[in-house]
């Protein structure tokens, strides 16, 4: 049966493969060897939720193209958004920062999609709570545009561009039990 | 004086008739033409009811309510007659205050006023008030209590009992043993201990009843005991009943329908003393009143200024309106019963309280004072729409059975279409 | 969730959040920035109807972590010393605009009664002998920090529950988070109606101990001697105050609690208190790590 316009599920594109995604985050895991002269003094924060587990692979991809560990944590930005009042509470994860600290670091937050800029605009404040790194950087999976906020990434795997009625979601194995970059289109009004 | 003819009236639920209404009295239709005229096709005739427990507040606390105003409430209620309590400000414990309250209430004009003289000077229980000379008094006192409080020194109440029976009184006792409800705000038990709210036990009222009937026994006189709340209070009187103890008991409309469960809110309008009990207490005092060991139903109409009420349940000040709710939380609690209601609301509590021009069911020959009841209205408790001048009924929102239609005092009509007539 | 009035407010699910949001706001504890931007912009007025130094500074504390406004308004002093109703208290807060409202008052229900004239969230700090739920949550938080999980712990509470606001608090959550609550003290401060609890009662401390993973002293008012609740400090020391010889019959993991304040020597050896068992200073630093995560859970939305 054809699908109707504006009746049903809107329509699902995959944008982006498993295959490519290994791709793009060995890609990303370079460039960020290259611009930190081999990762020195870098520690890598990932945002919750799909922040984490690519801050997680940036971390293995490097460690297996140099050999280098690189600190890795978490970094919850909930307590420091902005939208609070627009919807009830939401659960607070845990923030971790690995043992050497971020002060003097080199500090690249890690987050799937960059959007309106508002998760990296509180994940600035955050960070300036639990210390002062030299330099911050930013690195996302996907950049879809639409910021809000003058606030650009260091490190983008793929520019997206997008309309406002379309969402971009990002799956990990880790979190979604599948690696894939989905756009969604508007649901018609 | 203005004659109607009430057509097609069932007489406490009999076949329908019609009655004449003139000079104060019931009558066979004969004659020249009544002036108005009532089609009561579907309407109960009860004899007016007698209420032999209502706060009028006044003197004292007349932004509460008057006399005037409670009277108002009281004939919409299907009242003729009600017995104002003694704890106003200046207390009744005087001829000068009972005659005072007696003649407010002649000039409201809507129901008989009976006032209830104090057992004690200033409800202190401490000394006898002039029991003799509130007796002698235009207000007729009959019936004496310091409601509110207990008479608690059982000497005094010893000696009340007995000085009474010089003329004919009763002592009417609101019984509580104030060293057990010390701070007490509910019902003792799972609600108190729930709510963290200090406990009323039933054994408070229940102590001072066995003692009371004893007493009463004792020096051979007559006790009334107010608001019976309990099932351990329904066993003392059948016990004393049964032994031959001269003893009447009333029971509240809330105390027929409402449990403790209602504090849960906090909402003080369900605060009442004695407080609101358990199912099983409420179960208990409905067969009691079925079976007569409980053998009236009063209001114990409390009313109560918005800051008396609208505060923390610990400040609030106990009490509840009723008179405008009494009949149909009696008839939700008996059914159509009516010889029943007219016994417990009407016959017995005239009888109690000695007013002989009460308690007569409206048939020919009686005096005209009754009520016309339409038992298949239902109607909703609006606070605001009640004729009391205060807001605390608990039986806000409430659908409940009945409607009063008129209300006649001696052959004047005090309620017509449900509405007051002054 | 809008208001916190009673801890049956929490059911598992609610609870187990405050308790996990408590944990990420003591890791912010430890930081060197300790304030928060959360609830910037939002009001809360600690209405305090007694005398509570501890819990107002506690409340106080968790909403300047969380950087909301606070205006301390204790009844001494003030318009209500003069006179001035509940409600008419509330319909100037109301007029003020505030979010929340810390309320502790000595009369039980009092929360519940400004809850309907108020718009913001009411957060019971202690009303009357009714419940005191923060203080639930702390101790449970602590119990859970000092023990792993709170399902099927064994707490007894000890002493006079029968005025206890803590208890009963306790009671409720302890069993929303599937631990066994033993009631212990004197038959005369153990309500009438305690049946309905879901809680076992004992008049017999010390064949609870043994039997209990952590074992919460409530404060027992000395006032209470006079209304012949029981007959001495003394004998209510001897029956069921906790001693050195009565520690022993704990188990070797058990946690000695205490809401505090304590009379030590009455219903606590200064020595017990004292020991390495004892919480009584990690619950009043959890104090302010559980409100801060009431407020948030409370404020933080929309």
């Amino acid at each position: 049966m054809p699908e109707m316009p504006g009746s049903e599920a809107p329509a699902v594109k995959e944008i982006l493969s498993a295959a490519d995604i290994a791709r793009i985050v060995d890609r990303v895991a370079h460039q960020i060897l290259e611009k930190t002269s081999g990762a020195r003094d870098a520690v890598l924060l990932g945002i919750p939720t799909r922040g984490t587990p690519l801050a997680r692979r940036l971390a293995g991809r490097i460690r297996a193209f140099e050999g280098t560990d690189v600190p890795q944590g978490v970094l919850d930005i909930t307590l420091y958004r902005d939208d609070l009042r627009t919807r009830s509470a939401r659960p607070v994860g845990p923030t971790s920062v690995p043992p050497g600290g971020i002060d003097g670091k080199r500090v690249i937050l890690v987050d799937d999609v960059l959007f309106s800029g508002r998760t990296v605009r509180a994940a600035l404040d955050a960070l300036s709570d639990l210390g002062r790194p030299s330099h911050v950087q930013l690195a996302v999976l996907v950049d879809r545009g639409h910021r809000e906020l003058p606030i650009r990434a260091d490190y983008v795997g793929k520019n997206i561009p997008t309309s406002l009625s379309e969402s971009v979601r990002v799956l990990f194995s880790e979190t979604d039990g599948t690696d894939a970059v989905l756009l969604t289109g508007s649901t018609a009004k | 004086m203005t004659t109607y003819l009430i057509k097609n009236v069932s007489v406490l639920g009999g076949e329908p008739r019609d009655l004449l209404v003139r000079d104060g009295q019931l009558h066979e239709p004969s004659g020249p033409a009544a002036d108005v005229t009532i089609d009561a096709t579907g309407l109960v005739a009860l004899p007016g009811l007698v209420d032999l427990h209502t706060h009028l507040r006044e003197p004292g606390r007349e932004d509460a309510e008057t006399v005037e105003t409670g009277s108002r409430a009281a004939a919409l209620g299907g009242y003729t007659a009600v017995c104002a309590m003694a704890n106003t400000d200046p207390v009744a414990d005087t001829a000068g205050v009972v005659e005072q309250v007696y003649r407010l209430g002649q000039a409201a004009g809507l129901v008989d006023v009976q006032p209830i003289g104090a057992v004690t000077v200033g409800l202190k229980g401490e000394t006898l008030a002039e029991l003799g000379a509130m007796a002698e008094s235009a207000a007729k006192v009959t019936m004496f209590s310091d409601d509110g409080f207990c008479v608690n020194d059982p000497r005094l109440m010893r000696r009340a009992l007995e000085y009474v029976k010089a003329f004919g009184g009763v002592i009417a006792q609101h019984a509580e043993e104030h060293r057990l409800t010390e701070g007490a705000q509910v019902h003792e038990g799972v609600q108190s201990a729930k709510l963290g709210l200090t406990g009323w036990p039933a054994v408070a009222e229940e102590a001072i009843i066995a003692r009371d009937v004893l007493l009463t026994e004792h020096v051979g006189s007559r006790l009334h005991v107010c608001h019976v709340s309990t099932a351990g209070s329904v066993e003392v009187l059948r016990h004393a009943k049964a032994r031959g103890v001269n003893v009447t008991a009333e029971v509240t409309p809330h105390h027929l329908l409402l449990t403790d469960v209602r504090a849960c809110t906090y909402d003080p309008v369900n605060k009442v003393n004695p407080p609101l009990r358990t199912q099983s207490d409420v179960d208990a005092l409905r067969a009691a009143l079925a079976e007569g060991i409980i053998d009236a139903v009063a209001t114990d109409h409390a009313p109560h200024a918005a800051e008396d009420k609208e505060c923390e349940w610990s400040r609030a000040r106990p009490g509840m309106l009723g008179l405008e709710t009494a009949l149909s939380i009696t008839m939700q609690v008996l059914g159509n019963d009516w010889e029943t209601i007219a016994e417990r609301m009407s016959r017995t509590p005239a009888r109690i309280a000695g007013l002989s021009e009460h308690g007569h069911d409206p048939l020919p020959g009686n005096p005209a004072s009754f009520t016309l009841v339409d038992p298949a209205a239902r109607w909703t408790v609006d606070p605001e729409a009640l004729a009391s001048l205060s807001r605390n009924t608990p039986y806000a929102g409430m659908e409940l059975p009945g409607r009063v239609v008129a209300t006649f005092l001696r052959g004047e009509a005090t309620v017509l279409d449900g509405k007051a007539t002054r | 969730m809008k208001h916190l009035l009673s801890a049956a407010d929490l059911d598992l699910d609610a609870a187990t959040l405050v308790l996990d949001t408590a944990t990420e706001m003591a890791a912010m504890a430890s930081r060197e920035v300790k304030k928060l931007p959360t609830l910037r912009g939002r009001t809360v007025v600690n209405l305090f109807y007694e005398d509570s130094t501890r819990t107002r500074i506690s409340f106080e504390t968790a909403a300047k972590r969380l950087s909301a406004d606070v205006i301390n308004f204790s009844a001494k002093g003030s318009s209500v010393e003069k006179g001035e109703s509940l409600k008419d208290t509330a319909l100037t807060l109301q007029a003020m605009g505030i979010d929340g409202v810390v309320i502790r008052h000595p009369a039980s229900g009092a929360p519940n009664t400004l809850s309907q004239w108020v718009d913001g969230s009411i957060l019971n700090a202690g009303d009357g002998t009714h419940e005191h739920p923060t203080q639930a949550l702390l101790d449970a938080y602590t119990m859970r920090s000092r023990l792993g999980q709170l399902k099927g712990l064994r707490v007894a509470i000890v002493g006079d529950v029968l005025h206890s606001r803590v208890a009963r608090s306790n009671v409720l959550l302890l069993r929303t988070l599937g631990a066994e609550v033993t009631l212990v003290g004197p038959p005369t401060l153990v309500p009438v109606g305690v049946e309905d609890w879901p809680a076992t009662v004992s008049y017999d401390l010390d064949s609870v101990l043994p039997g209990t993973d952590a074992v919460m002293m409530l404060r027992v008012q000395r006032e209470r001697m006079g209304q012949a609740y029981f007959p001495s400090a003394r004998e209510y020391s001897r029956r069921y105050g906790l001693d050195n010889r009565r520690v022993k019959l704990l188990p070797e993991h058990a946690i000695i609690m205490h809401p505090g304040p304590m009379i030590r020597g009455m219903e606590i050896a200064p020595e017990v208190a004292d020991s390495p068992r004892s919480t009584i200073v990690e619950q009043v630093a959890n104090g302010v790590s559980v409100r801060m995560a009431c407020l948030y859970l409370l404020l933080g939305g929309k």
